[in-house]
């Protein structure tokens, strides 16, 4: 028995990583694409029928580039950074549910397969919040250690800048873990997908539609993405933090930054957008077949998301750092807290109901 | 205009409502526009790219290319070797070295014996066109020049004689292009120029 489970967590862990680096290969390639449409144009299309070989090449000239230490730099620190990066934004992964779990999990000969990688850690939300906000080391640490000022100041500002969202962040998500009485996200999911009023369901974005707004402006606050990308600023800080950084090193960051918003998306979608729950037909609750829809549907939901962060990049520009502040404390953390009081008094009013 | 003007208007910024100060619909009207140009150049064709060697881009009318050295009806070169487009040229980069032309030539005393522009220093700033008197140097609307060494990037007369040849047909400055049977346009332009060749550029395939 426990020579199974541990070979399927095993398989689990490999196929996950595997699937999502690849998945990030083909985000960049997404990234440029949107980028290149956004400015009407028509984006990489050389390699490959439609340019699909393009992250290949991509990843083979970051792979083949010759690495550069530079010899003032604090070399462990230097070197740990990009690490970091691509650590604390993997074990990510280890509590986000990708399909059924629990009871509703699939079976091969009497064994539930869990698609989860960790399955039933009951404070899977607290988990990765946590592991979200070890990111920021590997900025900080690699502005720091390259010792030149414009990495410096870029670390600087992502220190500031992460410390101030990770508070509405927090507290943006406190109304859904009140509402479903779990921090459980199989359990979130599970409550948004039962408590419906007939065909309108419960989807996080209709219950607590503040907290799905602040929780969004958070995370892209969080996965240092545009309109909030202080950190980089290219025309500021000729790069910030990863200024002194140069291929795979400097491509490790950039699959942190990716697998950032691929978690990011992931909360997104379980929290706010009522997770695999298809909408429309009710799925039976276990089988394969129902597991698999669960997965596509969820899958997609990620897709949108992903889609739509690119689209915000193209649409909004960079803050400026006072707006940036003023943003955090002034709008969002009130209002988070408002949101989250108003949530409380309401379910404290219908609690005999609810 | 004194402050207290009656002619001077006074605009006052306009009220945003509370709604407006969250800046959301402005921002749900930035995705509209954004996505529009996304869905336009995805789906609905819009792209301007224009893909480049298989399709040729057809610069404005005002184009300043490469250069070339007009020839007159009997083939002569026009220009009469007076240096005012060296001298007006602010990049330095047009030599000539004039020489009393052959009696036969009764229109002009002079003509150049040997005419350079390095086109790597030139800045198509078009200022030697200008300056011609004569209507000798004009600036073409080829675009791709290329070449495998500095030395190849120095054009003397034969050069710039040729490329009067293959542009004849367009006049720079008013309809600038090369015409569409123009379907090479660097190809006719042989390494003449001064300095040594690498052999190699000989052996560029031709473009089909
Ligand atoms: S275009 Fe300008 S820079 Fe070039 S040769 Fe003529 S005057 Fe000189
Ligand atoms: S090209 Fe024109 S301006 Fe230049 S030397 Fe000849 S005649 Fe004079």
């Amino acid at each position: 028995m426990a020579t199974w489970q541990f070979l399927v967590i095993l398989v689990k862990i490999v196929l996950i990583v595997g699937i999502f680096q690849g998945a990030v290969a083909y985000m960049i390639m997404l990234e440029r694409k949107i980028a290149a449409w956004a400015q009407d144009r028509v984006g990489p299309n050389r390699a490959g029928p439609f340019g699909l070989l393009q992250p290949l090449a991509d990843g083979a000239k970051m792979l083949l580039k010759e690495d550069v230490i530079p010899g003032y730099v604090n070399r462990p620190l230097y070197i740990l950074a990009p690490a970091i990066a691509i650590v604390a934004a993997t074990i990510g992964f280890a509590v986000v549910p990708f399909g059924p779990v629990g009871t509703d999990a699939p079976t091969v000969s009497g064994h539930a397969i869990e698609f989860q990688i960790a399955p039933n850690v009951d404070i899977g939300i607290l988990y990765v919040f946590a592991i979200g906000s070890l990111a920021v080391y590997a900025v900080i640490l690699g502005g720091w250690a390259s010792n030149n000022k414009y990495s410096f100041l870029g670390g600087l500002r992502n220190s500031a800048q992460i410390i101030s969202y990770e508070i509405p962040l927090g507290l943006s998500v406190l109304g859904m873990i009140m509402m479903a009485r779990s921090l459980d996200l199989g359990e979130i999911m599970a409550w948004q997908e039962q408590n419906g009023l007939g065909f309108i369901p419960a989807w996080g974005i209709l219950v607590q539609p503040l907290g799905c707004l602040i929780f969004l402006i958070s995370a892209f606050a969080e996965t240092n993405r545009l309109p909030f990308d202080l950190a980089e600023a290219e025309q500021e800080l000729v790069g910030g933090f990863h200024t002194e950084y140069s291929a795979m090193k400097f491509g490790m960051f950039f699959l942190g930054e990716y697998l950032h918003v691929i978690t990011v998306s992931f909360l997104m979608s379980i929290l706010f957008l009522g997770g695999w729950d298809p909408l429309f037909f009710d799925l039976g609750s276990n089988g394969w077949i129902s597991a698999v829809i669960k997965v596509g549907v969820l899958f997609f939901k990620v897709f949108l998301m992903v889609v739509f962060i690119m689209w915000i990049r193209w649409t909004l520009p960079r803050f400026r750092y006072d707006q940036l502040m003023n943003l955090a404390w002034k709008a969002l953390i009130p209002l988070a807290l408002l949101n989250l009081i108003v949530t409380m008094i309401l379910l404290q009013l219908f609690r005999g109901i609810g | 205009m004194k402050l207290d003007d009656p002619n001077l208007k006074r605009l006052e910024p306009p009220k945003l409502t509370l709604f407006e100060k969250t800046y959301l619909p402005q921002i749900l009207g930035g995705l509209v526009v954004t996505g529009r140009h996304i869905l336009g150049a995805a789906v609905g064709g819009k792209a301007i790219t224009v893909q480049y060697p298989e399709e040729q881009h057809v610069p404005s009318a005002n184009y300043r290319g490469v250069h070339r050295l007009n020839k007159d009806e009997q083939g002569r070169v026009k220009c009469v070797a007076c240096m005012l487009c060296a001298t007006a040229c602010p990049a330095h980069c047009i030599d000539i070295v004039g020489a009393t032309a052959p009696p036969e030539w009764e229109d002009r005393e002079k003509y150049p014996e040997s005419f350079v522009i390095d086109e790597l220093r030139c800045i198509y700033c078009g200022m030697c066109e200008e300056a011609c008197p004569v209507d000798a140097i004009e600036l073409t609307g080829l675009y791709d020049l290329t070449g495998l060494s500095r030395e190849e990037m120095i054009y003397d007369k034969t050069k710039l004689l040729s490329v009067f040849d293959m542009t004849k047909d367009a006049e720079p400055m008013q309809s600038g292009n090369p015409p569409a049977t123009l379907a090479l346009p660097t190809s006719p332009l042989e390494p003449e120029g001064p300095g040594p060749r690498p052999s190699s550029s000989a052996g560029i395939p031709p473009r089909s």
